[in-house]
């Protein structure tokens, strides 16, 4: 048996090898159904998965941010643009390495400390798979050295973008103000959706305040992108509307002739068309430039600006507030008449000293022996304090306080510039509110209060609305910057602006009689007349109307007055005030002008107020409508008056040292 | 005299169309396959012809060295094979010390050009499987096994040790399916799959860590999404977003944009599945199935135990390339370089594919007379 097997069964093989091969093709077929079962799991019963990961993979939506808004004055001289620039980002997810990447990187473009700090802390905050930018502004340099090693450096790319330049520079900082790059914080407050793609946002001035109508509404677009994320084609473009254009009401030549009139001296200006509220200047000064700000800015530059003592960052024509000293003269007058307290003809005998009734402590006039017997005409041109103290108190707190709120002291203007500060205006309540332990109000304080002393603190801004309002017969205007507003392509359309309220005038017997008092301080001729000798109003076509104001920061009688100190000692520690509007019966532009370091209002800040009306006038071709003359200014009394518009305040009360950057912060009497 | 060239060429003909040399069915279910595979590439490539025309030729090599294997008989083939046996595993110990290669060293610089001697082990394997077994008694016992064993293994280990794990797979199924062919008992069979069952961790051990990374991530692509599980994933997504009818010629993302790494050689099926849909991929497997079938017809058609068991394990490890290929790019198996027969991109595989079709046409020829 074992032999007969050991012959080769040659057909039993053969039969043995079909039902091999038959089993192994029913096996083969077995392995084939069940990868077309795996086919048919993946591709039927999860094919909406996959689909969904496919079109994943390759489809990212892209916004497109849209061009921000561009900024005019009011003869379309471009203050704000959007300037073509490059900069470098770098996708996290793709870089392998990221501070190896950085150092060679450096050597290819260089990357300051400032650059790589704030790199870091956006890719701190950032998904793995959003770009983050690294170096903004490239040169064509960097630009063409990068292009040469981009293939070293995958991850990091060169990105086209507009990036917001100010031709004119520190000329409109504090009007127009600048944008800067989002940071985190923004993020959490920022409608997400309309920021996408867009890097920066107006920070102060009219680029935060128009933020809205500049930002635009981004657009979108769907890329086709590969594994690397770079994008093959474009699926679909949904176009981003730019923002809105605006126009300022302020002409770039007045601007430049009022900051060039400070000669860098710490100070502010503000001129408004009384007819409307329109601003026409608006300066503080020193200033910066903005462009520093737009892409960062470098810790050095930073902390000149913030080490520098007279803080060219602060907008001192809203921020800071001051004592408006002998400027209220005109508006107390007014009151006097409008309560019926006074007459324009009423007078009152200035001796050198006011007493209270029944009290012994004096209140000083600028001219020792006093003046004399003044009228109203006569009290305002030579700024006579008695006449005033006697006038508040008459009024009394609460009459002073309800008028002069009703010409927007002690709140903000309403100015369509962000950050402005209220101001002081005292008031009974006011000081209940400030010092509860000591709630009562003194006719003392009534009586400085007359004289713009005290706690009144005001802004530039707010002068210069207040004088506006009293310009234009009483009519009320929000202080407007921005006059037209255009969409791209299309024309301006004026910004409405309407009063805010009625007429705050009740007879225009009474303004005329307080215009004829203000236009003496310019045109006044006798030897102690505020203008005498300083001819603010030769040369002008047109008669002008003014008062001028010295804020305190340190009492005269403790200190200046009594040890005669010189003038430069004094401008040290004054605030030299003037308002001024013009033409006098009919007047298109109010100006208020502070300077910090001025001596006496009428002589340091008077010429700067004259300039910007002379700059005024030449845009305007050097003549305005027929002017109405106004009848001729009663008999001023005849009395001898200090030179000064300054006011003698009988109490020590030192004022903050730098300029107030909030009224809360400003009290005028802090001990 | 009457012999001009026109009564020649009709008696050619007459001959090679009443009894041709190769099998017509098989011969055009290739040309089948390879013209898809020519489609599908001309997709996957980006629509780059160059590359196309680079893979025709190949073909066209390949057809001509179909047709000249065709006329080598099966004996003059089993005479050759110990020495083609002998000189292959020679060259894979030559690769082995001398080879040069991207990651692997699998190639021989035979200076006009590279050459990978473990390809042309794909079909030496079975040769020699079958040569051995071809006087045995069938089916084999322990003793032939442990031999048929013995040849299997010593090339597959060279093979793997390269490291190579695709072809050394290949290698290793078209020796076993010889030796399965010829009868191997059942009960046999199943207590060595239990005993390579129990060697798991011993290979386990001996794999490289790369391959060891393989099968982990395959397992759950998901947790290296970036790394080695982006294959398996772009892949699944490929397959998947394809749906029943795919997305269209030339309308694959994933392979278009780059998503899908690979996507000319290794991965080509997922651009095929993505783009033509299941209804593709079924039509495919079954046109790989007739070929598969149709190889096995031969084999059972041979006249000798060497021709049929060459012809079978030929055809079977087809399947072997179909199913580890579809598998990889499916996430069913771990990612192997298995290539997808006559799609994927690539000279060796498709060139040494087509002389295995080569031989099975001269078994063909020889195949036994009916009476």
């Amino acid at each position: 048996m074992k032999k007969l097997r050991r012959f080769k069964d040659t057909r039993g093989e053969g039969e043995l090898f079909r039902r091999r091969a038959l089993s192994g093709f029913a096996l083969i077929l077995l392995g084939l159904a069940a990868l077309i079962g795996r086919y048919v799991f993946l591709q039927v019963l999860h094919h909406d998965e996959f689909a969904l990961r496919s079109v994943n993979n390759s489809v990212k939506p892209r916004a497109i941010p849209p061009a921000r808004g561009l900024i005019y004055d009011r003869n379309g001289v471009l203050l704000a643009d959007n300037v073509p620039a490059f900069r470098l980002e770098v996708r996290p997810d793709q870089v392998q390495g990221m501070n190896q990447m950085l150092v060679q990187l450096g050597k290819v473009v260089p990357l300051d400390q400032d650059d790589l700090d704030a790199f870091r802390k956006q890719l701190k905050q950032s998904r793995r798979f959003d770009s983050v930018p690294l170096k903004m502004r490239l040169t064509e340099d960097d630009i063409a050295r990068f292009a040469v090693n981009r293939w070293r450096f995958p991850g990091v790319d060169v990105v086209p973008y507009l990036t917001r330049y100010y031709p004119l520079g520190p000329l409109f900082a504090h009007v127009v103000g600048y944008v800067s790059r989002i940071d985190a914080d923004d993020l959490v407050n920022l409608d997400q959706d309309r920021y996408k793609g867009t890097t920066h946002i107006g920070r102060i001035g009219l680029e935060r305040s128009y933020e809205d109508m500049l930002h635009g509404t981004p657009g979108y677009e769907l890329d086709e992108v590969n594994a690397d994320g770079r994008i093959q084609r474009v699926l679909k473009t949904d176009p981003p509307v730019p923002g809105k254009n605006l126009y300022l009401s302020i002409d770039a030549r007045v601007q430049k002739a009022a900051q060039d009139a400070f000669q860098g001296r710490p100070g502010a200006a503000v001129a408004i068309d009384p007819r409307n509220g329109q601003v026409l200047a608006l300066v503080s000064v020193p200033e910066f430039d903005p462009n520093l700000f737009v892409n960062g800015i470098s810790q050095a530059d930073y902390k000149a600006l913030m080490t520098d003592p007279d803080k060219p960052l602060i907008n001192r024509a809203l921020k800071a507030a001051y004592p408006p000293g002998s400027t209220v003269k005109p508006f107390m007058g007014l009151a006097g008449l409008e309560y019926g307290v006074r007459t324009p003809q009423d007078t009152v005998l200035s001796t050198g000293v006011f007493y209270i009734p029944g009290q012994s402590r004096g209140y000083r006039d600028d001219q020792r022996g006093g003046v004399g017997t003044v009228n109203l005409y006569r009290a305002i041109e030579d700024s006579v304090n008695t006449y005033f103290y006697k006038l508040a108190l008459d009024l009394g707190i609460d009459r002073i306080s309800e008028f002069m709120a009703s010409y927007g002291f002690g709140r903000p203007s309403g100015v369509d510039l962000p950050g402005e500060v209220s101001g002081i205006l005292p008031s009974r309540e006011w000081k209940a509110k400030r010092s509860p332990k000591h709630p009562a109000w003194y006719p003392g304080e009534t009586v400085i209060a007359g004289i713009g002393q005290g706690y009144w603190n005001v802004t530039t801004m707010q002068l210069a609305h207040a004088l506006a309002t009293f310009a234009g017969k009483g009519v009320p205007y929000a202080p407007r910057v921005v006059m037209e507003t255009a969409d791209v392509g299309k024309r301006p359309v004026p910004l409405p602006n309407p009063p805010t309220g009625p007429s705050v005038i009740k007879n225009l017997k009474d303004w005329l009689a307080v215009n004829q008092g203000m236009q003496l301080v310019i045109y006044g001729t006798d030897p102690f007349s505020t203008g005498a000798g300083i001819k603010l109003g030769d040369g002008f076509p047109y008669r002008i109307a003014g008062k001028s104001g010295t804020a305190e920061r340190f009492s005269r009688t403790s200190d200046a007055y009594n040890e005669n100190r010189n003038t430069a000692y004094l401008a040290a520690r004054h605030r030299a005030w003037f308002e001024m509007f013009a033409p006098a019966d009919d007047p298109r532009i109010a100006v208020a002008v502070v300077l910090e370091a001025g001596a006496w209002g009428a002589k340091d800040a008077g010429p700067i107020a004259r300039k910007i009306l002379d700059a005024w006038l030449a845009t305007q071709g050097g003549a305005v409508p027929a002017d109405n003359p106004l009848p001729e200014s009663a008999d001023a009394p005849d009395t001898p008056v200090a030179a000064s518009s300054s006011a003698v305040t009988p109490e020590d009360t030192p004022q903050d040292d730098m300029p107030a950057t909030d009224s809360s912060s400003s009290g005028d009497d802090s001990q | 005299m009457i012999d001009t060239w026109r009564t020649r060429f009709y008696r050619f003909l007459r001959r090679h169309l009443t009894r041709p040399r190769i099998d017509l069915p098989l011969a055009f279910a290739l040309m089948l396959l390879c013209g898809v595979g020519l489609v599908t590439l001309y997709s996957a490539g980006d629509s780059n012809l160059s590359l196309v025309g680079g893979q025709a030729a190949r073909f066209v090599l390949g057809g001509a060295l179909i047709l000249l294997m065709s006329r080598i008989p099966p004996a003059t083939l089993r005479n050759w094979t110990p020495w083609l046996y002998v000189g292959s595993t020679v060259l894979l110990l030559v690769v082995a010390v001398l080879g040069e290669g991207r990651g692997a060293d699998r190639w021989l610089n035979l200076g006009i050009m590279r050459f990978q001697p473990s390809e042309l082990m794909k079909l030496t394997m079975p040769m020699m499987v079958a040569w051995y077994l071809h006087p045995r008694q069938l089916p084999p016992g322990w003793k032939d096994i442990a031999v048929v064993g013995a040849l299997i293994a010593i090339p597959a280990g060279l093979i793997a040790k390269q490291p190579d794990l695709g072809t050394a797979l290949l290698v290793t199924a078209a020796g076993a399916f010889a030796l399965f062919l010829s009868g191997m008992a059942w009960w046999r069979i199943g207590l060595l799959l239990a005993a390579a069952g129990g060697m798991v961790p011993v290979a386990w051990h001996f794999m490289h860590q790369y391959q060891r990374e393989r099968i982990l991530t395959m397992l759950n692509p998901e947790s290296d999404p970036l790394g080695n599980g982006w294959h398996i994933i772009q892949s699944q997504i490929a397959v998947g977003s394809g749906g029943i009818f795919g997305k269209g010629f030339e309308q694959g993302t994933q392979s278009r944009l780059d998503f899908l790494p690979e996507h000319t050689t290794d991965f080509i099926f997922a651009v095929f599945s993505e783009e033509f849909g299941l209804i593709g991929v079924c039509a495919i497997l079954v046109l790989y199935a007739f070929i598969i079938g149709r190889c096995l017809w031969i084999a059972m058609e041979a006249r000798d135990t060497y021709s049929r068991l060459l012809a079978g394990a030929i055809g079977m490890s087809f399947f072997v390339y179909v199913f580890v290929n579809g598998g990889m790019v499916a996430g069913l198996l771990p990612v192997v370089g298995v290539p997808m027969p006559m799609v994927s991109y690539g000279g060796t595989s498709a060139v040494s594919l087509l002389v295995g079709f080569g031989v099975l046409m001269s078994i063909h020829a020889n195949r036994k007379v009916h009476d």
